[in-house]
């Protein structure tokens, strides 16, 4: 039973880290009014080109950069579309997906073609704390791209809420004619979060393909990254909030591998319907908090109306 | 129809222009092909109307759910709620007369497709639960339901016996196949969605109910000020988007493929034509009556992709990333056209100061 529970709650762990980087680079996006849906077409591009890259370098630090970049592009172009033309966020953040999907499956069947394995970043093991019995088996024995998840928390936590930078977000988000009466640059911050957002969303990709399941198909994420989404209402726009409802997902996931790899005999459509189910139950009950969103989100910026 | 879907569309064409390029085959060739498999002989041209039908369906129910404002990205998961109940109202019950089984099924599918949407109305209208996150997860908890139900409970008993577990139903009764218009695959759902089109642009512009929707849409603090039942409203059209594209999905079922099946995937089914279906309404300027020469552009483009992957090798994905990049062009226009006509169109959407102020007590807190 203990070894159950250890082998679960060190996949919860790992399973974690793409919600989590997606999931905070939404957060800061949306706490600066841009509402980024687009998620998971990123998160795929991001983890098509550092797999490509791994495959044929065999350089793991190479294939995360290159995500990294293909990451800020499509920030970039997200930026672009949103804020400067000003687009209705709910349907260009589709088009962002139905787009990144495509490309990625294009990209894929064209240059790979068949799906095979990689060497991803290997255990790290922490020195010291990785031989405190069950705690340092479950926490301390990762790769380096899932402690980078959990580092990126406090991190995040501190800029937006201790640094000016994090009052500008918030301000831009929050009450953009105030924040540019101030002499706040809307639209550089707002390039700036979706940017940093495209970035997260490349390295959530990544993390997928060359650290946690080392392989790329069509459609890997298959939806992670509109759960990353819902878990920035879950966590009301807070990164502590967000990592609970990071780890509530990942530990469904875990648990559903657990069982299926255990044969237990609940059919495995079941338990890979139960993320969808919770995600929908949770924002129901998110709702009943009243707990609002920026109030500049999904509204463009338009001076002196 | 304004310029700005066409301009969109040939700035895809040449992104895609480059792409094929990069891909190393001459894009006039691939091009050739495509046009060649999209419109090339009488029944090329049917498989483009055949394709073209989910898309007119799902386009029709974006129509409706965009025009009250709301966003109805479910198009997926109720596809495969029309079909899989239409499927397994035929499955049950073969000796009825045909055509009374096919009204029914199509009945069926068009109410679970009514009420899978109207979950998301629901949710929406009482508990302001983000309707493109609820739908989208809705899509997923259709397919896993589908492919259980597809790999045990309705699975054809031949594939049993054979051993093989192929996750799909067995042929339905030919008394259900819906009547081909010529001697192609073109059947008779199209007419119902060509009608249904003329429906919808009736319902919208020309009853109360379609006004009160496309108000709340237009702006929905006048319309609750004006004493239209904001809620109720919003779930109605919620239901009705998912009812049409309910319908299309049993219409797949019994006009198309005569059984269900899956890849296992979301797409499997439906081929996309959930999301294809948002680009064919965007296309067509979420008006019904432009949905359907865009779901016509569409359903070509799938067609000739198709016939495109098998001639020169280049991956009919391409045209997925096209759509794609459609869907940007397109709502990124928006906004040249929105500052062309502002001095006729005052902006519409005002935002209340006294909630505003509400929301940053909270925040401070």
């Amino acid at each position: 039973m203990e070894a159950i529970i250890i082998g679960i709650a060190k996949s919860a762990i790992r399973l974690a880290t793409p919600y989590l980087y997606a999931s905070i680079g939404e957060t800061i996006g949306q706490l600066s009014g841009v509402l980024n849906l687009g998620v998971d077409g990123v998160m795929l591009m991001g983890a098509f080109s550092a797999f490509y890259t791994v495959l044929k370098t065999g350089n793991l630090w190479l294939g995360l950069l290159v995500a990294i970049v293909v990451g800020a592009i499509f920030g970039l172009l997200i930026a672009f579309i949103n804020v400067t033309l000003k687009a209705e966020q709910g349907i260009s953040g589709i088009g962002v997906y139905i787009f990144g999907l495509g490309l990625s499956s294009l990209l894929f069947s064209t240059m790979i073609g068949t799906v095979q394995p990689v060497n991803g970043f290997p255990p790290l093991f922490i020195p010291g704390l990785s031989n405190i019995p069950v705690i340092g088996e479950i926490l301390f024995q990762q790769n380096i791209l899932v402690y980078g998840a959990f580092a990126l928390i406090p991190l995040a936590w501190y800029v937006l809420n201790k640094t000016p930078l994090g009052l500008s977000i918030r301000a831009v988000g929050q009450h953009p004619q105030a924040a540019d009466s101030l002499g706040v640059n809307i639209v550089r911050i707002r390039y700036f979060t979706v940017i940093l957002g495209g970035i997260l969303s490349g390295i959530a990709g990544a993390s997928l393909s060359i650290a946690l399941l080392n392989v790329f198909q069509q459609n890997l994420t298959n939806g992670m990254g509109f759960i990353a989404v819902a878990l920035v209402y879950f966590g009301a726009w807070r990164p502590k909030t967000v990592l609970i409802g990071a780890l509530l997902f990942s530990t469904v996931n875990a648990i559903q591998i657990w069982v299926q790899v255990k044969g237990i005999n609940i059919p495995s459509d079941f338990t890979l319907m139960m993320p969808y189910i919770v995600t929908i139950i949770v924002l129901a009950a998110m709702a009943k908090r009243r707990i609002h969103p920026p109030a500049a989100l999904n509204k463009p910026f338009e001076r002196g109306e | 129809m304004s310029l700005i879907p066409i301009a969109a569309f040939l700035l895809a064409l040449l992104i895609g222009t480059i792409m094929i390029t990069f891909l190393g085959v001459n894009p006039l060739i691939a091009y050739q092909a495509l046009l060649k498999g999209a419109f090339g002989s009488m029944n090329a041209i049917a498989d483009t109307v055949v394709k073209a039908t989910p898309l007119l369906f799902v386009g029709l129910g974006i129509c409706i759910a965009f025009r009250a404002g709301v966003l109805n990205i479910g198009g997926e998961g109720q596809l495969v709620t029309g079909a899989l109940s239409a499927t397994i109202v035929c499955l049950n019950f073969p000796n009825l007369p045909g055509w009374i089984l096919i009204i029914i099924a199509l009945l069926v599918g068009l109410l679970s497709g009514a009420i899978w949407a109207g979950i998301a109305g629901f949710l929406k209208a009482y508990f302001n639960v983000n309707e493109i996150l609820s739908t989208i997860m809705l899509n997923y908890i259709a397919a896993y339901g589908m492919n259980y139900l597809l790999r045990g409970p309705i699975m054809d008993p031949l594939q049993i016996k054979l051993g093989s577990f192929i996750p799909q139903t067995a042929r339905l009764t030919q008394a259900v196949d819906l009547p081909r218009l010529i001697p192609t695959r073109l059947h008779f759902g199209t007419i119902v969605a060509v009608v249904f089109a003329i429906l919808v642009y009736i319902f919208l512009w020309r009853t109360t109910i379609g006004f009160r929707i496309r108000m709340i849409g237009q702006n929905i603090q006048a319309s609750r000020a004006s004493g239209i039942n904001v809620q109720k409203y919003m779930v109605l059209a919620f239901v009705l988007s998912g009812a049409l594209i309910g319908l299309g999905g049993a219409i797949e079922v019994l006009g198309v493929h005569h059984r269900l099946f899956t890849d296992g995937s979301v797409s499997g089914f439906t081929g996309s034509a959930g999301f294809n279906g948002i680009v064919a309404a965007l296309f067509g300027q979420l008006h019904p009556i432009g949905t359907i020469p865009a779901s016509l552009l569409l359903g070509a483009l799938l067609t000739g992709a198709n016939k495109m992957q098998r001639a020169v090798q280049i991956p009919s994905a391409l045209i997925g990333a096209l759509n794609g990049l459609i869907v940007l062009f397109v709502v990124g226009s928006e906004y040249l056209r929105r500052r062309q006509t502002r001095r006729v169109e005052p902006t519409t959407k005002t935002e209340s100061n006294s909630q505003n102020k509400n929301k940053d007590k909270k925040e401070s807190k």
